[in-house]
């Protein structure tokens, strides 16, 4: 209990050097660019445009699964960007960090935290594109998009994203401290899991190969991503099988995460 | 009787290092199954207790690998010891290589906030010191510049306005006093000086036993690991002297 407080009390202390590093990865993310901020709703809305014209022949057919295809595609994809982006940015934040680290105290874990913290800025900003575009099919257009009170509830699955993340985020990168390897393995489970992740498809349209479907059962992003769209595309109830999923399954990460950090923080200094 | 500012008790500090660095999955399964994963492991400190009241100044000296930085790591927070515990009263400022908490891409007036917040320090009480630390470093309309387009001078001179205006309790100075040309070296003693005058614990480590004598109250020396001295500063020194004679 009294090891709990302690944490705490160190964790309020240096809650303004978490404020400084998120407010520095929010602004340094677009600096120097002519469009800056606007990337942040320009890039989700390009490659969901590309990932439309691409599939939109196939996947895209009018259909009670998918309702509104690009607004489809644009929750995926939004979902998808945040959990890959923060988790990489934070499997780095260790390592980059490292001339700070050697030199002065700071609990370590604000770094992972910050990391992720300030992709979900940049992630919250972005949403708007997704409240533009809902907005923009259902007053120009006859797409079946049912936007109601369950609207509200999407902040639901979008925790249980940011509790995930976090959780994996901490997991890797206490990992890339010992390992580098693990950036490269990384980039390349991430592309497995875009294909796990129903973004650009609606698993009713695959064949069911047993296989498939029990990989997509087991990603948890599928099941926030469906909770997601439920919300803001179809106007319903989640199905709460995928809530108990999601939940139980980011709670365990950031569990393991926090525990696998704190035990092996004390030995980053060697390593990095 | 004056506090405590800093306590080591029993310090003792293994390090376990592999001879060769390995850092990906493949080597250390190749070595984990051939079983070549060999670790060296040595103290590179051994009990050491030694205690520094409020306002005393410590000088930290010995040899090349003597375990000088390895001593400051750990009062810092950076190293936790192996064995025994170290305590400090207040905030501790470390200026060990100045400038290594600024962000390349920041100007130097946003790193005025980050650096400060690395050590602990709200918005808030940075925004009261800005002007003073600004007019330190002479950077002038430089703030406004990222600090990747800084002269390592400059880098420098904005890292000690920001650590010395903090007003720390504890300050580490480990060979930091040959900052910048001679002008900012000079002003740069000064401010140090003023805050010895204010009460600032010091712990100070250098090679140079005249800047030691002058600059500290009482000494340490470090061999290999373990205390062979520790007292008045002049006794100190004078057995340091002694010991780079006989080597030579």
């Amino acid at each position: 209990m009294n090891r709990l407080k302690g944490y705490f009390k160190n964790f309020w202390k240096y809650r303004f050097l978490l404020q400084e590093i998120v407010r520095k990865n929010v602004k340094l993310q677009y600096r120097n660019s002519v469009l800056g901020i606007f990337w942040t709703f320009l890039q989700p809305l390009l490659t969901s445009i590309v990932l439309a014209l691409v599939f939109g022949g196939i996947f895209g057919q009018r259909s009670a699964d998918v309702g509104c295809y690009m607004v489809y595609l644009l929750c995926g994809r939004l979902l998808y960007e945040f959990f890959t982006q923060s988790t990489k940015r934070a499997m780095r934040s260790i390592r980059l960090s490292a001339s700070v680290i050697k030199k002065v105290y700071v609990p370590k874990y604000i770094y992972p935290l910050s990391n992720v913290l300030a992709n979900f800025v940049t992630f919250a900003m972005s949403l708007l594109v997704l409240v533009v575009m809902v907005i923009y099919f259902k007053c120009f257009t006859d797409e079946v998009i049912i936007i109601n009170g369950y609207a509200l509830l999407a902040i639901v699955p979008i925790i249980i994203l940011l509790v995930l993340s976090l959780g994996a985020g901490m997991i890797l990168a206490t990992l890339n401290v010992f390992f580098k390897d693990i950036e490269y393995i990384y980039e390349v489970f991430c592309m497995l899991l875009f294909y796990l992740t129903p973004i650009f498809y609606h698993p009713a349209q695959l064949g069911t190969h047993k296989l498939v479907s029990m990989g997509l059962m087991a990603n948890p992003l599928y099941s926030i991503v469906e909770m997601f769209r439920d919300c803001v595309l179809f106007g319903r109830m989640w199905n709460w099988n995928h809530f108990i999923y999601a939940s139980g399954f980011a709670l365990v990460t950031l569990v393991i995460g926090f525990i696998f950090f704190q035990k092996k923080q004390d030995k980053f200094i060697l390593h990095i | 009787m004056a506090k405590k500012a800093v306590t080591v008790d029993n310090v003792s500090i293994l390090f376990n290092l592999n001879k060769e660095k390995v850092d990906n999955i493949k080597e250390y399964f190749i070595k984990l199954v051939t079983r070549k994963l060999h670790y060296n492991e040595f103290w590179a400190l051994t009990d050491i207790s030694f205690e520094i009241e409020e306002g005393e100044r410590l000088g930290i000296l010995g040899f090349n690998g003597a375990g000088k930085s390895t001593m400051l790591k750990v009062i810092a927070g950076v190293l936790k010891p192996t064995k025994g515990s170290v305590k400090v009263n207040g905030v501790i400022a470390p200026l060990l290589e100045l400038g290594a908490g600024f962000d390349m891409n920041y100007t130097g007036a946003e790193n005025i906030y980050l650096y400060g917040a690395t050590m602990g320090y709200s918005r808030k009480y940075i925004q009261e010191r800005y002007d003073e630390i600004v007019e330190f470093s002479e950077l002038g309309e430089f703030i406004d510049v990222p600090v990747k387009n800084y002269s390592s001078g400059m880098r420098a001179r904005l890292g000690f306005a920001i650590a010395t205006a903090v007003e720390p309790e504890v300050l580490i100075l480990d060979e930091v006093l040959s900052v910048g040309d001679a002008k900012f070296r000079i002003k740069s003693e000064n401010k140090i000086k003023s805050m010895f005058d204010k009460g600032v614990t010091v712990l100070f480590v250098s090679h140079n036993t005249a800047q030691v004598r002058r600059l500290c109250t009482k000494a340490i020396l470090l061999d290999h690991g373990k205390i062979i001295a520790n007292g008045d500063v002049n006794e100190v020194c004078d057995i340091y002297d002694e010991r780079v004679k006989s080597k030579q």
